[in-house]
């Protein structure tokens, strides 16, 4: 694939509504190849909004703005071209769907991409062997993968499941949205590492989090710090712990 | 009885010339049945059990009576059987309501099958009696006591006239003390001339245990079918409809616990798109103890197709510890589409539990986002939430080779279905949505 020179996100002047409310206004973010940037902000800063409206969402309002992936602009493409071109959305809340099988939907998740490349569908074998690699580092077991997707599945084994998927369907550009959230230690540390182990010049992260403690498992480049529906400060790994210590209400007051 | 002058539509007046001029009427069992089917009339809105399927309006005339088949209808019956993948291990084919010996297999030991002058049953339904009075023949198909029969033994029903016709079809299915079968009741052939009307008798004798599958695949006119069936002490029954083709199709489904300890199990998907309608009525009767009911029906509904689900659960004042639960869902893919839902419970009895629920919705648009955010184009979505929603109910069935059954028409119409919306436009991959 051409890649245009310049970062791989890219989102300019974006104003995003639900219902008439303004969730983010004039939000500018620049994110780079191989970089990893963390947006932190407290509740209703309008985080998620942004992971989601990253995604295609449909419940927004885009007023006005850009979001630029690869030069492409995501707001003029469906969810599943967005997925395909290379985004990922880890959701902080993972649908359940009854009925569907976890491994037959992670199959035809992986194959739909591979169409869209033109490429032909995965065998059988070959599926099963990269599911089984995947999910041993994760510690996801295959008893779990014949269940229906996040149908009874703890909090911490659908997050897992997210980073299954973004390790099968290798995305670059990685957008977490407080994947933390609900997360023992444990699993935390399982979760971390595996987006760890997919850190890569090409590919880029976007974590949302609310905590710090995520960030110690994977370390940002850069911090973007966001307050009523934009971003207001940004810095490096630094920020982060002066959020830390001395919480939003600093940066709250800043965006008013 | 209040006497006045019953104004007769076109399709009753066709019917009474019909019976009269048969040699039916000569029976005077079938005179009898026709008696009470005249007495009520086709079925409007006004009778409660057929509110949302006015039959006397949509029946503009009785198509004729279809002939006995010719060496060309049964050539074409042994035809379309090629044409379909073989389920059962036996196989009884009834031609345009008559059975066509040629086509049937040696029943296995322990199962008899002959024909019968149709017995009256206890419904009080202007259909059953039609059928009663206007089915040439009546077929009753006996399990013997203690049999267990492997495999399902499948009655399937072969339209085979191009013009239009009425077809009438009765069979009785009668398992005796103890025994265990499984059915497959299948109707194929029909086209858009054909009106039908059949009914299938079931009686479970004590102890008895049966799986009873039906298939409409066909695009009938008029699709009638009822199904009456009774259950004796400990008898346990587990059937299933799938609906995928004909423009009206009406299953009315009376079922009786009569001993205690029976079970029955009721299921259905309906999938509906046009402007096709579909009606599923039933009524359980609790009349004895420690009964159980479920009923499990959805359906799928597109374009400006309707679809009806009623279903009445009677707890007799002699049937304490009844343990019942009535589900009807449907999901709706078109703002045309249309689903009627009325559960009701009648109980006379004070030691019981009895419950019911309906939901009706379109595909939930949070899981189809999530699906498309992993790559998936909208109609493999939606696709794969129709058939997971499908499985479920084929799933209760609780039979590899019955659900198999079930599943290959439902594929079949979902990938029609998929196509048609696709090809309508409703389902553009490559735009955004606004």
């Amino acid at each position: 694939m051409m890649k245009t020179a310049g970062p791989m996100l890219e989102i300019k002047k974006l104003n995003v509504s639900i219902h008439g409310a303004p969730i983010l206004e004039e939000l500018n973010l620049t994110v780079r190849a191989g970089e990893v940037a963390a947006i932190m902000g407290p509740n209703g800063s309008g985080k998620s909004t942004l992971a989601y409206v990253i995604a295609g969402k449909p419940d927004y309002d885009i007023v006005s703005g850009e979001i630029r992936f690869d030069g492409e602009n995501l707001l003029e493409l469906e969810p599943s071209e967005r997925a395909q071109m290379g985004a990922f959305l880890a959701f902080q809340y993972p649908v359940e769907i009854p009925g569907v099988a976890t491994m037959t939907f992670l199959k035809a998740a992986l194959n739909a991409q591979r169409r869209s490349r033109g490429e032909a569908d995965l065998t059988t074998p070959d599926f099963m062997r990269r599911v089984r690699e995947a999910s041993q580092t994760l510690k996801i077991d295959q008893e779990m993968l014949r269940r229906p997707l996040n149908v009874g599945f703890s909090g911490g084994e659908k997050k897992r499941l997210e980073i299954l998927q973004m390790e099968l369907l290798r995305p670059r550009l990685c957008v977490l949205d407080e994947t933390d959230s609900g997360l023992d230690i444990d699993a935390l540390k399982v979760v971390s590492d595996g987006v760890n182990a997919l850190r890569d010049p090409d590919r880029a992260f976007l974590v949302i989090t609310h905590y710090q403690r995520l960030l110690e498992h994977i370390r940002p480049d850069v911090v973007h710090v966001m307050a009523k529906g934009r971003i207001v400060a940004s810095g490096g790994p630094e920020l982060a712990l002066e959020l830390e210590r001395n919480g939003y209400r600093h940066y709250a007051e800043a965006a008013a | 009885m209040t006497t006045h002058v019953i104004q007769r539509s076109t399709a009753e007046t066709t019917l009474m010339r019909q019976f009269e001029l048969g040699k039916l009427s000569s029976s005077p069992r079938r005179a009898d049945a026709f008696g009470r089917f005249t007495q009520r009339g086709l079925p409007t809105r006004r009778v409660e059990s057929w509110h949302y399927t006015d039959l006397r309006a949509a029946m503009r005339d009785a198509a004729p009576l279809a002939p006995a088949p010719n060496s060309g209808a049964i050539e074409g019956a042994h035809k379309i059987l090629g044409d379909r993948k073989r389920i059962a291990a036996w196989r009884i084919v009834l031609v345009d309501g008559r059975l066509i010996a040629e086509l049937c297999d040696q029943l296995p030991p322990g199962v008899s099958f002959s024909r019968e002058e149709p017995t009256p049953v206890d419904v009080d339904d202007p259909m059953v009696a039609l059928n009663e009075a206007m089915s040439v023949e009546a077929h009753v198909l006996t399990v013997a006591d203690d049999a267990r029969i492997e495999g399902p033994i499948e009655v399937t029903h072969i339209a085979t006239a191009k013009d239009a016709c009425s077809l009438y079809s009765r069979v009785a299915i009668l398992l005796g003390v103890g025994a265990s079968a499984a059915f497959i009741e299948s109707y194929l052939g029909a086209g858009p001339d054909v009106q039908r009307n059949s009914s299938t008798i079931l009686t479970l004798a004590e102890g008895a245990r049966a799986k009873h599958v039906v298939l409409v695949e066909d695009d009938a006119e008029l699709h009638v079918e009822s199904q009456i069936g009774q259950l004796a002490a400990g008898a346990e029954l587990n059937a299933f409809a799938l609906v995928a083709g004909g423009a009206l199709t009406r299953r009315q489904l009376f079922y009786k616990l009569i001993g205690r300890e029976a079970k029955v199990i009721l299921g259905g998907l309906t999938l509906l798109d046009g402007a096709r309608r579909a009606d599923t009525t039933l009524q359980v009767v609790h009349a004895a103890e420690a009964g159980t009911s479920r009923e499990y029906y959805r359906a799928i509904v597109d374009d400006e197709a309707v679809g009806t689900f009623q279903g009445k659960v009677i707890v007799e004042n002699t049937a304490q510890k009844t343990d019942g639960a009535m589900k009807a869902q449907a999901i709706l893919l078109s703002p045309r589409a249309q689903m009627n839902v009325k559960p009701e419970l009648e109980i006379f009895a004070d030691d019981v539990v009895c419950g019911h629920g309906a939901t009706v919705g379109s595909l939930d648009p949070e899981q189809l986002f999530y699906m498309m955010a992993r790559s998936l184009e909208r109609d493999e979505a939606e696709s794969m939430l129709l058939e997971a929603f499908g499985e479920e109910a084929i799933g209760r069935i609780e039979d590899d080779v019955l659900a198999k059954a079930l599943r290959e028409p439902f594929r079949a119409w979902l990938a029609r279905e998929r196509a048609t919306r696709v090809g309508k436009g409703e389902i553009v991959p490559r735009e955004s949505a606004s």
